[in-house]
């Protein structure tokens, strides 16, 4: 047959096993990655938390880097992420569109009221026919989305200033320098 | 049962539970046929905040929205493969419990047809050869 | 005092793993009869220190001692006693320990019920397990002891997790463990043979009783988590595809294969560097379970709470043991090739096709099981491999070894004859395929292809296994002797619970219905009355209990009392589901959701021959302990003159 080499085999199918499962111990298996990474913002057209007459859609997000973060009043990692929240809306010049998602419009101003709002403009998708377009499977989740309109990360959870330095400002830096590239 | 992390503890506040009797008998369709598309769908469908279960088990509120969008698809007399798409645009391919066939999924199918194929030539391979070997007729 | 005392056991135990992985291998290579004869009795002292560690963590429940963390964690004073003694093995760190324990015990046993072995041959035995337990213990100590503890002790416990609240589960974990630590029995044969370079046919008969016993306790405790599952998790299923579920599979199908290849090998000296292989990869699929469990890399119903600390010391402890397995078997193996022959049609033939088929079928589902891990530690994307992947490709490998087995257990070894098993299976196989066919569809007025050769496959196995005990009831077959005996009630039991599993996945009749007091529904032929709600308190739960009455052409069968309850500490809402059960079909009612305005939601289901996948399951269970009464593994002087013959010639 195939000679000595073939009880090798074993061994070299352990050692590729050995190796996946060490690159898995460091990796969380609930977290999923989304498919939306590199590609347009999906069409939506909803109403405002503080006007219902007045609709925004992802046009909105053309022209500037923007956040667009999902969130609700009954959510506790909301609560924990909006001081975050706060500061990038006092510290950067970048908006941050929020997705009023699965939330009672009362309860959501209530709660910017009392917290302070972050949001440039918030829209309601009270029954996350919204949400699901955008792959939304929990709250808090926040889009980045750079000058094109084009979702360049999603972060899963509660946004903390290590996430925001690790992942959103390298990103940032490069859609920056992408819309200024396309400005000139 | 899942990883302390935030996410882990936002899940457990979503609602993990074991209860059956999920689905919301008022849910069913007129149509037996669409009926059965619909509960065959959301039973590949994978909970995605409860993470082990269907979405035709789960109690969880984004479970109830995937249904309410698969019902709407399947009344509009959208097939299988559409409406399996449209999840895996919005969700990859971690929401659907039977891998589909394509990209590298495709592994996964071809994988245990790989295997059967070299089990057999081996088990050919390793017949053939005992044939021409003497047969020990001592042995207990 | 008392967890100090376990602590001080556990490490004791240590200690004298420790030397019971050294001396007496050290001992058998240089021929050091003084070593070599450390090997029993460190083995026992190893036991009775763990034995005493687990039984002051008992104690520790038994007493509520809650200034002990891992007991605030898992109980509470109003939990009832039997599952205080349950939950000593019902999380991360117990269960370890009962790990730890079962190996202690297998280890004992070696050592007690090998009188008859070389002593060198033993002693290299117990120093492979000596090792495994030093990686076990070590792992305890290091990362999840059960005797940390709590400052300032909480006045009450956090309570045990209401799922494991139930009585399967209180022999569940022990079953399996017995099951998949025992694989450590054969593996240590096997290692220790190959340090020997002494790989005769007489460690094959060494290993077949270990590997049979091992075999029917993991059968067992498979079993008994299916049918925990059946009625604990509330939506009637009885087997998920779940990471975990599949980490107890994966040895079992390995393991079955081993007793097969193991046969082969001591009866005729063939395949022994597969039926090696074998042996260690039925003990590595168990490890690898216990890292795929304990570890967090895979999304799992049951897994314990991850840590990438405990990760990384198990993945290492792997590397370590199944590392240098695989390596020594590389070096060793190749010089095996035994120049014994058979022609196509012969025992030999199908035994090897059923190894293959059973490898093939583990390995499907490690495939199935590590691809979503796979596809992420390579960045392909996050993947889910459910059900409806396992139930399609398993059948790949298990169809065509179903349909063997009947022939196989009537074909002769070296060399058979086609013409005469033909002659002598035609009927019972025709009339298996016939049966298959008309029978479903006359019972249940429908059948699918599938499930037509899945009834056929399960009838041919079952009439196959009886054939010879129905002519020597009769009074003129050939003489059975106890192992036919073994393999005819186990392959009994296999061909029931594929009848099982074939006739429930066909023919479950489920029905989600919105139910007031009062109405009824039909399903199947029964009718179903939901009388009342009645309020109903446990020990340390609160429930609502539906009350329905079945009843089937006017006549009244049964009461039927699902609960929904909510225990007090932990506030997770149980659905304990109320069943029927009877030999031919199950009636089970699970009470779901409050719609408001006095109406539930009502999962209620008709599920026919689905005791015969667990009954099935007993009957394998019971064949395998025939096997192992088998006197001829007590021939105590005849086994130690062959054992000096065999290796003598070898």
């Amino acid at each position: 047959m195939a000679g000595k080499l073939k009880f090798l085999i074993p061994i070299a199918v352990f050692a590729g096993m050995v190796a996946i499962f060490y690159k898995g111990l460091y990796s969380d298996p609930t977290l999923v990655s989304s498919p939306f990474i590199d590609k347009a913002a999906p069409v939506f057209n909803l109403p405002t938390l503080y006007d219902d007459q007045k609709h925004i859609t992802e046009a909105e997000f053309k022209g500037r880097i923007s956040l667009f973060n999902v969130w609700a009043s009954w959510c506790p990692g909301c609560a924990r992420e909006h001081e975050m929240l706060l500061m990038i809306a006092r510290d950067t010049d970048i908006p941050i569109y929020g997705l009023n998602w699965k939330d009672e419009r009362q309860a959501a101003q209530k709660w910017l009221r009392e917290r302070g709002n972050p949001y440039t403009v918030n829209a309601v998708d009270r029954d996350n026919v919204t949400g699901i377009d955008w792959g939304v499977y929990g709250a808090p989740e926040t889009f980045l989305i750079d000058g094109e309109g084009i979702i360049r990360y999603k972060h899963i959870g509660p946004l903390t200033p290590e996430i925001w330095a690790a992942e959103f400002l390298p990103r940032i830096e490069t859609a920056r320098a992408t819309l200024a590239g396309a400005d000139s | 049962m899942i990883r302390a992390t935030t996410f882990g503890l936002l899940i457990g506040l979503l609602g993990l539970s074991f209860t059956a009797s999920a689905v919301d008998p008022s849910d069913k369709l007129e149509d037996p046929i669409q009926n059965e598309l619909y509960l065959a769908i959301t039973k590949e469908v994978r909970c995605l905040v409860c993470q082990n279960q269907s979405i035709a088990d789960s109690t969880a509120p984004l479970a109830a929205d995937l249904r309410r969008e698969i019902r709407r698809m399947v009344e509009e007399g959208q097939d299988e493969t559409r409406i399996k798409n449209f999840l895996v645009e919005r969700y990859g391919d971690f929401i659907l419990y039977r891998p589909r066939f394509r990209s590298w999924n495709i592994v996964l199918w071809l994988g245990p047809v790989a295997l059967m194929v070299v089990g057999f030539i081996a088990l050919a391979m390793n017949i053939r050869r005992r044939k021409s070997l003497p047969i020990d007729e001592d042995a207990p | 005092m008392i967890p100090e005392f376990g602590h001080i056991a556990l490490v004791i135990a240590l200690c004298i793993a420790v030397l019971q992985s050294v001396l007496p291998m050290v001992g058998a290579q240089r021929g050091n009869v003084a070593w070599i004869a450390t090997g029993r009795p460190l083995a026992h002292a190893q036991f009775l220190f763990l034995a005493i560690s687990f039984g002051c963590l008992m104690a520790a429940f038994l007493q509520n001692d809650f200034s002990v963390e891992y007991v605030a964690k898992n109980s509470n004073t109003a939990l009832p006693t039997m599952f205080k003694v349950a939950a000593v093995w019902g999380a991360h760190e117990g269960s370890l320990l009962l790990w730890s324990v079962t190996l202690g015990l297998w280890t004992s046993g070696v050592a007690v019920f090998s009188k008859s072995l070389p002593n060198a041959m033993v002693s290299r035995v117990l120093a492979v397990m000596g090792v495994i337990a030093v990686g076990f213990m070590l792992f305890i100590l290091l990362t999840s002891n059960p005797f940390d503890r709590l400052f300032p002790a909480p006045f009450d416990g956090a309570d045990l997790n209401p799922l494991l609240q139930d009585p399967a589960l209180i022999i569940h974990p022990p079953m399996l463990y017995m099951g998949y630590v025992g694989f450590s029995v054969p593996f240590g044969f096997a290692i220790a043979a190959m340090l020997a370079g002494n790989l005769d046919q007489q460690w094959a008969r060494w290993t077949r009783p270990w590997t049979a016993t091992a075999w029917l306790f993991l059968t067992m405790g498979i079993a008994l988590g299916s049918w925990w599952a059946y009625y604990e998790l509330g939506w009637g299923g009885w087997w998920f595809w779940d990471p975990v579920e599949n980490a107890a599979f994966m040895p079992w199908l390995v393991g079955t294969g081993l007793m097969h290849s193991l046969a082969v090998t001591e009866k005729r000296g063939l395949f022994k560097s597969w039926t090696l292989l074998m042996a260690i990869a039925a003990f590595s699929l168990s490890l690898l379970g216990t890292f795929l469990v304990r570890s967090g890399v895979l999304v799992s119903v049951h897994a314990f709470a991850a840590d990438p600390a405990r990760g990384l010391f198990i993945l290492i402890f792997l590397g370590i043991v199944i590392g240098t397995s695989l390596t020594l078997y590389a070096y060793r193996a190749s010089s095996l090739e035994t120049q014994v022959g058979f022609t196509h049609f012969s025992r030999e033939t199908f035994i090897l096709l059923n190894s293959i088929l059973l490898v093939i079928a583990a390995g499907v589902v490690l495939l199935g099981t590590l691809g979503p891990l796979v596809f992420g530690a390579l960045d392909l994307g996050s993947v889910s491999v459910g059900p409806q992947y396992f139930e399609l490709v398993f059948l790949f490998p298990m169809l065509p070894l179903l349909l063997a087995v009947g022939v196989g257990m009537h074909t002769a070894w070296r060399s058979a004859n086609p013409r005469e098993l033909f002659r002598r299976l035609r009927w019972p196989a025709l009339g298996a395929l016939v049966a298959g066919m008309f029978v479903p569809w006359l019972v249940f007025g429908s059948v699918s292809l599938l499930t037509a050769l899945g009834v056929t496959i399960g009838l041919w196995t079952v009439i196959a296994s009886l054939i010879d005990p129905a002519k020597k009831l009769r009074g003129k077959g050939p003489r059975i002797t106890r192992s036919m005996v073994a393999m005819q009630l186990a392959h009994l039991g296999l061909g029931l619970t594929v009848l099982g599993i074939t006739v429930t996945s066909a023919y479950t009749v489920v029905t989600d219905e919105g139910m007031k007091p009062g109405e009824t529904v039909d399903i199947a032929g029964y009718t179903f009355r939901f009388e009342e709600t009645l309020p109903v308190s446990g020990p340390n739960y609160e429930a609502i209990q539906g009350v329905f009455t079945v009843s089937r052409n006017g006549a009244e069968l049964t009461q039927l009392r699902p609960e929904k309850r909510v225990y007090r500490v932990q506030t997770s809402p149980m659905t304990e589901a109320g069943i029927k059960a009877g030999w031919g079909r199950d009636l089970f009612i699970a009470l779901g959701e409050q719609l408001g305005r006095g109406a539930w939601s009502v999962r209620i289901q008709y599920k026919p021959l689905i005791r015969f996948i667990w009954f099935g399951c007993i009957v394998m269970a019971i064949g395998g302990l025939v096997g192992i009464s088998d006197p001829r593994y007590r021939q105590r002087a005849r086994a130690k003159a062959a054992a000096d013959g065999v290796t003598a010639t070898a």
